[in-house]
């Protein structure tokens, strides 16, 4: 019988221990087809953070390193000037990336630094049950924000993608969602390129994901993908938000 | 090989490239800086990569990623930005990751001052990060020193798979002392068989320090401490002066090891036998060296530039079966010699005659 579909080589066999219709899946499930189709997973090294996107570890058939809660970027940056003939990306939650790790963020962009990074952009903190996220929308309601999330108090959602796209060592950048088999596909080509780019070496790379977590937005799978669809996306600025001359001319 | 005129910070530095130090990630911060500006300059014409990072924070786990890529990698700060860095060592220690980690101790707490002090002893010997952990503290007195030391920590550092600490203070930075530069002795150093720098042509590795699973976990702090029980047998080390015949000894390492030898000296042309242990590791501290010495030892004085934290060690080295006393200058000032040996007199009842 002809095998149609099966597990990317880019995954190890180890069963995702997500939560069920947590669309972590199906971004590892792009990285790893990425790192099969471009043939590096053996030159690859991720680093995985700390949050449920710290699972990761796990998932990928490649080298990985699990750095402090924000600090992949800075421990990404070692490793890539350690080895810069290496593909080296971070794979962060939003917690991770846009609040104790900001300031590597925008360093690595600034520096240009030839690496990935992979921003999953869930509006909460994921793995310690539900709190406020820089990225947590206005009104949303998590365990730190129990009547709504009050920009008075807390300030307004972050969105990192448009700030990094400002740095001029930010050669690509892109905000995509997994909410629909379209999208999905538009996500998968943002990733390959980012990865394309850094093999390029022609500098910093951020794919920002939205995504889903049904568990501490307390909602279905499938109401999670509509909530997403329907609140986030018009909230966050979508699509290639910076392709810069070198990354057109690639 | 000659001498060269160097400064305390330059010594560090160069030693460091002798060593095979490939990568310097860093933050300036006085009286350290010279360390980062003599590896900008001279590092990367050999190849190297010289980084100034966003902060202290971004230094050490950039340290991390070198060090697990399997590259020999150092960082040096002062005080307040060791304690930045309290984090990343802690994650270093528990990825059992070689770093060399140099500090030039402020005084402290806060932002403190740039005069020589040893306040940072319970941060360097006793964690400073959160958990169990341990660093290899090596305590350097003069320009040689500081060189031969900073050579051996990242052997040091890579035959136990270990962060090492070089702790030293803005006196041995900032001073200038003739120093001979020794070409590296080669090491039979372990394989690095768990560097994460692309699995071609095995599988995959994983460099981590998160257990979800108790018993796991139990495990692997049972290895880390089988490690540290390894290295306080092999690794303790000391210098001896005047100690084998002495009634009275001080302690005192870095830059009080080196008064500490001439009170020695004056001590005995009055003929009052005193002599000195100098901890050169500071952790593991060197315990053997009073174990050997004690019979006829009748009382210590520890020579510290803090409020009194060595003592602690000294103390617990000789089980209270001698009493043990403190001269301490603190804030960044240095004892005179005449003083502390005056303490010496005053403290065991000893004449001492005054302008000793
Ligand atoms: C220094 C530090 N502070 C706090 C924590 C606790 N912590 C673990 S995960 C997390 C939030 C992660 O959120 P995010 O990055 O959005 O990832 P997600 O779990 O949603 O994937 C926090 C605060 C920690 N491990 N370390
Ligand atoms: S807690 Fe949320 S982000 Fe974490 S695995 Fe579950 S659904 Fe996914």
């Amino acid at each position: 019988m002809q095998k149609v579909f099966g597990r990317p080589k880019g995954l190890t066999e180890i069963p995702f221990h997500y939560c069920p219709g947590c669309t972590h899946g199906i971004i590892h499930r792009l990285i790893g087809e990425v790192l099969e189709e471009l043939n590096i997973i053996e030159d690859t090294i991720g680093v995985a953070p700390v949050g449920c996107a710290g699972f990761s570890l796990d998932f990928f058939s490649c080298d990985f390193v699990g750095a402090a809660h924000g600090r992949a970027q800075a421990v990404a940056t070692g490793i890539k000037r350690a080895l810069p003939d290496r593909i080296v990306f971070t794979y962060q939650g939003d917690g991770d990336i846009a609040a104790i790790g900001t300031s590597h963020a925008i360093h690595v962009a600034a520096r240009g630094e030839k690496i990935t990074s992979i921003m999953v952009n869930n509006a909460i903190y994921g793995m310690t049950g539900g709190q406020m996220a820089p990225t947590t929308l206005t009104g949303q309601v998590t365990t730190t924000s129990p009547y709504g999330r009050d920009n008075a108090v807390a300030g307004f959602p972050i969105d990192l993608p448009k700030t990094i796209a400002t740095f001029d060592g930010a050669v690509y950048v892109a905000s995509v969602s997994v909410d629909s088999p379209k999208h999905i596909l538009q996500a998968k080509k943002a990733i390959k390129k980012a990865f394309q780019v850094q093999q390029a070496g022609l500098g910093f790379t951020l794919v920002s994901i939205l995504s889903t977590c049904p568990t501490n937005w307390g909602m279905s799978p499938v109401d999670s993908l509509k909530w997403l669809r329907e609140k986030m996306i018009p909230v966050y600025q979508m699509g290639e938000i910076k392709v810069s001359e070198e990354v057109k001319g690639l | 090989m000659s001498k060269v005129l160097l400064k305390g910070n330059e010594t560090i530095a160069e030693a460091a490239m002798r060593a095979g130090c490939k990568l310097f990630f860093g933050y300036p911060i006085t009286p350290s800086t010279e360390i980062v500006e003599y590896l900008a300059k001279h590092l990367p014409k050999g190849g190297g990569t010289v980084l100034q990072a966003e902060c202290e924070v971004a230094a050490i786990n950039m340290c991390f990623g070198a060090a697990a890529a399997g590259a020999r990698v150092m960082t040096a700060s002062s005080s307040p930005g060791i304690s930045l860095k309290q984090e990343g060592i802690s994650y270093l220690a528990a990825n059992e990751l070689p770093v060399v980690i140099v500090n030039i101790n402020r005084t402290g707490p806060g932002l403190g001052g740039l005069g020589p002090a040893q306040s940072d002893y319970f941060q360097s010997t006793k964690g400073g990060g959160h958990g169990d952990y341990r660093l290899i503290v090596l305590a350097p007195s003069k320009a040689q020193e500081l060189y031969d030391l900073t050579m051996e920590a990242f052997d040091l550092a890579d035959k136990y798979r270990n962060p090492v600490l070089l702790l030293a203070d803005g006196f041995l930075g900032q001073m200038m002392e003739p120093v001979q530069l020794k070409e590296r002795k080669e090491e039979n150093l372990p394989p690095k068989d768990w560097k994460t720098d692309g699995c071609k042509g095995r599988a995959k590795r994983k460099i981590a320090s998160y257990f979800l699973v108790n018993e796991l976990a139990e495990e692997g702090c049972r290895r880390w401490q089988a490690k540290y029980d390894q290295i306080k047998e092999a690794e303790q080390r000391w210098e001896s002066f005047y100690a084998d015949d002495a009634e009275y000894l001080l302690v005192g390492y870095g830059t009080c090891g080196r008064i500490a030898k001439s009170v020695v000296l004056n001590a005995r042309k009055q003929g009052i036998k005193l002599g000195l242990i100098r901890p050169i590791t500071l952790w593991p501290f060197p315990v053997k060296a009073f174990t050997s010495h004690f019979d006829g030892i009748k009382g210590i004085v520890t020579v510290e530039l803090n409020a009194g934290q060595m003592i602690e060690d000294v103390k617990l080295a000789v089980n209270c079966r001698v009493p043990v006393h403190l001269y301490s200058r603190q804030g960044g000032m240095l004892p005179h010699e005449r003083e502390i040996l005056k303490y010496v007199g005053q403290v065991f009842n000893l004449p001492v005659r005054g302008e000793a």
